[in-house]
C-alpha cells in the first residue's frame, strides 16, 4: 500500500535519514522501532508531508506522494497521530474529534464516523462537552486516535502512542490498535517501546541513525540478538 | 441571511445589541462635539482592535505592524482625491488591494519560510518600519513634510467625498464597525474560523488533520489587512492631515492593539469593550482632571499602562470573559468541570 524508496531526509546539513527504504503492505502492522533520535518522527512526518525529502520515492498504491504538502497527503488517506497527542487543549472534546473532520474525504462522513469513534471510546461520549486539556492522559491519546479517525484513514501512522501512559492504559492502547487493524485499518507503530511492538507487528524496521539497519517479520526481530541486546537489555 | 446570524445568539443579547445600536444611532442629538470626538475615537479603536484580532485573535499570528496597513489606505485614498479628485469610496478598493498585496507579502514571507511567534512578529514591525522611512521620501505624496487634504466645509455634509461634519464622520465609523463585527461574528462560525482556532491551538496538530495551515494564515492577513486600510481611509478623511512620522509609527501599531488585549483576545466584544474602557475611561479621566485645572503631561500613557497592568495581573484573559461568565454568556463550557 505504501512504499518507501531510498528517502534522504535533511535539516539543514543535519542528516536525518539516509537511503530509508520500507514496505507497508495493506491490512499489515508496520512496526519502525529505534532509539530516541534515530529519525523515527522524521521518518513519519516525511511521510505525511510536513518535511520535504531530499531524494528518495514515497509512493501510495503507486502514485508517488514525495513533497506533497500535507493537507493533500491527509486528503489521500494517510492520518497520523502525533506524538505527544497534541489534542487542542482548550476545545472541547466534541469540537476537536469535529476538527479531525474537516478533510474534504471526511466531511459527508462526519456523522457516522463520530457514532463509531463514540462507540470504540464511551468515554470521549461522558466527556465531549469537556475541554480536551483536563482529561487524563490515556484519555487524551484515546481522543487523539479519535479525532485521526474522524479523517477517515485508511492507513494511520502512531508516533509513541504509548509515551508518557500508565503501563494499563498502554496495554489499552495498543489493543486499540489492534482492533482497528482487524476491522482493516492499515497501521505503521512508532515506538520506543520495542518489545511490545514487535509482538504486534506483522513486519518491522530497525532504524538506527537514520538507517535501517534490520527488518524482519515482528517475531523474527524479537529472537534476534542484537535487537535482544540493544533494546531488549537481555 | 439574518435567521443566519443571530441563529444560537440568546434572544436577551440580541435586545441588549439592538438597545446599544439605536442609543449609539440617536447619540449625535444629545452629545456635544467632544463627546462626538471621543466617541468616535472609541469606534475608530474598536474598529482597528476587530481587524487585528481576526490575525492574533482568531488565527495565533501576532503583528506589531498593524500601522502598516492603516498608512497605506489612508495615503492610498488621500492622494487619489487630492491628485486626481476621486472619491474615498472609490479609491478604497485600490488601498484595500494594496494592504491586502503588502499582507499577503510579509505573510508569505514569513509562513513559506517558518518565522513564527516572535520573529513574525519583528517582521511585521520592520516592513511597518520600511513603509515609515519610504514614505519620508516619497514626493508624490510630500514626503516628511505631511499630506494634507482640503479642509472639510462643515456647512454641507458631502459623504461621497467624506467632507462633513463630526455627526457624519461619527456615522461612518458607527456602519464600519458594525459592519467590522458583523464580519468577525460571520468568521468565528465559518469553517476558517473552525481552522483558525485549530492553528491558534496547536499548529503542529492543525497540520496533522490535514488542515493547509498555510493557506488559512495567508487568508486571517489578507482580511486582517484589508479591513485596517479601511481604518486608513478613515483616519485621513478625518484628520486631514498625514505625516510618516505619526501614521506609520509604532506607537500607532501599539495602541491599536491594547483594546483587544484589554477586552479579551479572540472574542468578539473583547476589542470593543477595550477601546470603550481604554479611551472611554482615559478621556474622562482627563476631562476631570483639566476640570480641576491639572493637566500632567504623559498621563494617558501612563494610564494606558496602569490598565494593561492590572489586566495582565487581574484577569489575563481581558475583561470580556469574565463578564460573559457574569452575564451568563458564556456558551463554551466550562472549562474547570472536571
Amino acid at each position: 500500500m505504501l512504499k518507501v524508496e531510498d528517502l534522504d531526509v535533511f535539516y539543514g546539513d543535519a542528516r536525518a535519514l539516509d537511503g530509508v527504504s520500507l514496505d507497508v503492505p495493506e491490512g499489515a502492522i508496520v512496526a519502525i522501532v529505534g532509539a530516541n533520535g534515530a529519525g523515527k518522527t522524521s521518518l513519519i512526518r516525511t511521510i505525511a508531508g510536513m518535511h520535504k525529502p531530499a531524494r528518495g520515492r514515497i509512493a501510495l498504491r503507486g502514485a508517488d506522494i514525495a513533497g506533497l504538502p500535507s493537507f493533500k497527503v491527509c486528503n489521500l488517506g494517510i492520518g497520523q497521530v502525533a506524538e505527544g497527542r497534541l489534542v487542542f487543549p482548550t476545545l472541547t472534546v466534541s469540537e476537536n474529534l469535529e476538527m479531525g473532520a474537516m478533510l474534504p474525504r471526511a466531511r459527508a462522513l462526519q456523522k457516522q464516523n463520530m457514532d463509531r469513534v463514540l462507540a470504540m471510546f464511551p468515554v470521549l461520549a461522558e466527556r465531549s462537552g469537556q475541554a480536551a486539556g483536563t482529561l487524563s492522559g490515556g484519555e487524551q491519546q484515546m481522543l487523539a486516535i479519535g479525532r485521526c479517525l474522524m479523517g477517515n484513514p485508511e492507513l494511520v501512522m502512531f508516533d509513541e502512542p504509548s509515551l508518557g501512559l500508565a503501563p494499563a492504559v498502554v496495554q489499552a492502547v495498543l489493543q486499540t490498535i489492534r482492533d482497528l487493524n482487524r476491522d482493516g485499518l492499515t497501521c505503521v507503530l512508532v515506538e520506543q517501546n520495542v518489545a511490545v511492538s514487535l509482538k504486534l507487528a506483522s513486519r518491522a524496521y530497525v532504524l538506527e541513525n537514520g538507517r535501517i539497519t534490520l527488518s524482519g517479520s515482528g517475531a523474527e526481530l524479537l529472537a534476534d540478538d542484537r535487537v535482544r541486546k540493544a533494546y531488549l537489555g537481555l | 441571511m439574518m435567521g443566519r446570524l443571530t441563529q444560537g445568539v440568546p434572544r436577551r443579547i440580541l435586545i441588549a445589541l439592538a438597545v446599544l445600536l439605536a442609543v449609539l444611532l440617536l447619540a449625535p442629538w444629545v452629545a456635544n462635539d467632544y463627546v462626538l470626538t471621543v466617541l468616535i475615537l472609541i469606534l475608530y479603536f474598536a474598529y482597528t482592535g476587530q481587524a487585528w484580532n481576526i490575525m492574533m485573535g482568531f488565527a495565533g499570528q501576532l503583528s506589531l505592524g498593524h500601522a502598516l496597513y492603516v498608512g497605506l489606505g489612508a495615503y492610498t485614498t488621500a492622494a487619489l482625491y487630492v491628485h486626481f479628485g476621486v472619491s474615498p469610496w472609490l479609491g478604497l478598493p485600490v488601498a484595500i488591494v494594496i494592504a491586502a498585496m503588502a499582507g499577503a507579502f510579509i505573510g508569505y514571507l514569513a509562513f513559506r519560510f517558518g518565522v513564527t511567534g516572535v520573529y513574525f512578529a519583528i517582521l511585521t514591525i520592520a516592513f511597518c518600519e520600511f513603509a515609515r522611512i519610504g514614505f519620508d521620501h516619497f514626493r508624490w505624496v510630500s514626503g516628511s513634510s505631511g499630506f494634507f487634504l482640503p479642509v472639510a466645509n462643515y456647512t454641507r455634509n458631502d459623504l461621497w467625498n467624506l467632507r462633513g461634519s463630526p455627526a457624519m464622520f461619527y456615522y461612518v465609523m458607527l456602519a464600519l464597525t458594525v459592519v467590522a463585527f458583523l464580519i468577525c461574528h460571520w468568521l468565528l462560525r465559518s469553517r476558517i474560523g473552525y481552522f483558525w482556532q485549530a492553528i491558534r491551538e496547536d499548529e503542529m496538530a492543525a497540520k496533522t488533520l490535514g488542515i493547509d495551515t498555510f493557506r488559512y494564515k495567508m487568508i486571517a492577513v489578507v482580511i486582517s489587512a484589508s479591513m485596517t486600510s479601511v481604518a486608513g481611509m478613515f483616519f485621513a478623511f478625518y484628520y486631514n492631515n498625514l505625516f510618516p512620522e505619526q501614521v506609520f509609527h509604532i506607537s500607532r501599531s501599539i495602541e491599536l492593539i491594547l483594546g483587544p488585549i484589554i477586552g479579551g483576545i479572540g472574542t468578539l466584544f473583547g476589542p470593543i469593550i477595550g477601546a470603550i474602557v481604554l479611551t472611554g475611561l482615559a478621556e474622562s479621566i482627563f476631562e476631570l482632571l483639566s476640570a480641576l485645572g491639572w493637566t500632567p503631561p504623559g498621563a494617558r500613557q501612563v494610564f494606558y499602562g496602569v490598565c494593561l497592568l492590572i489586566v495582565v495581573m487581574l484577569l489575563p484573559d481581558g475583561i470580556w470573559p469574565p463578564l460573559a461568565r457574569k452575564l451568563g454568556l458564556d456558551k463554551s463550557r466550562d472549562k474547570t468541570e472536571r
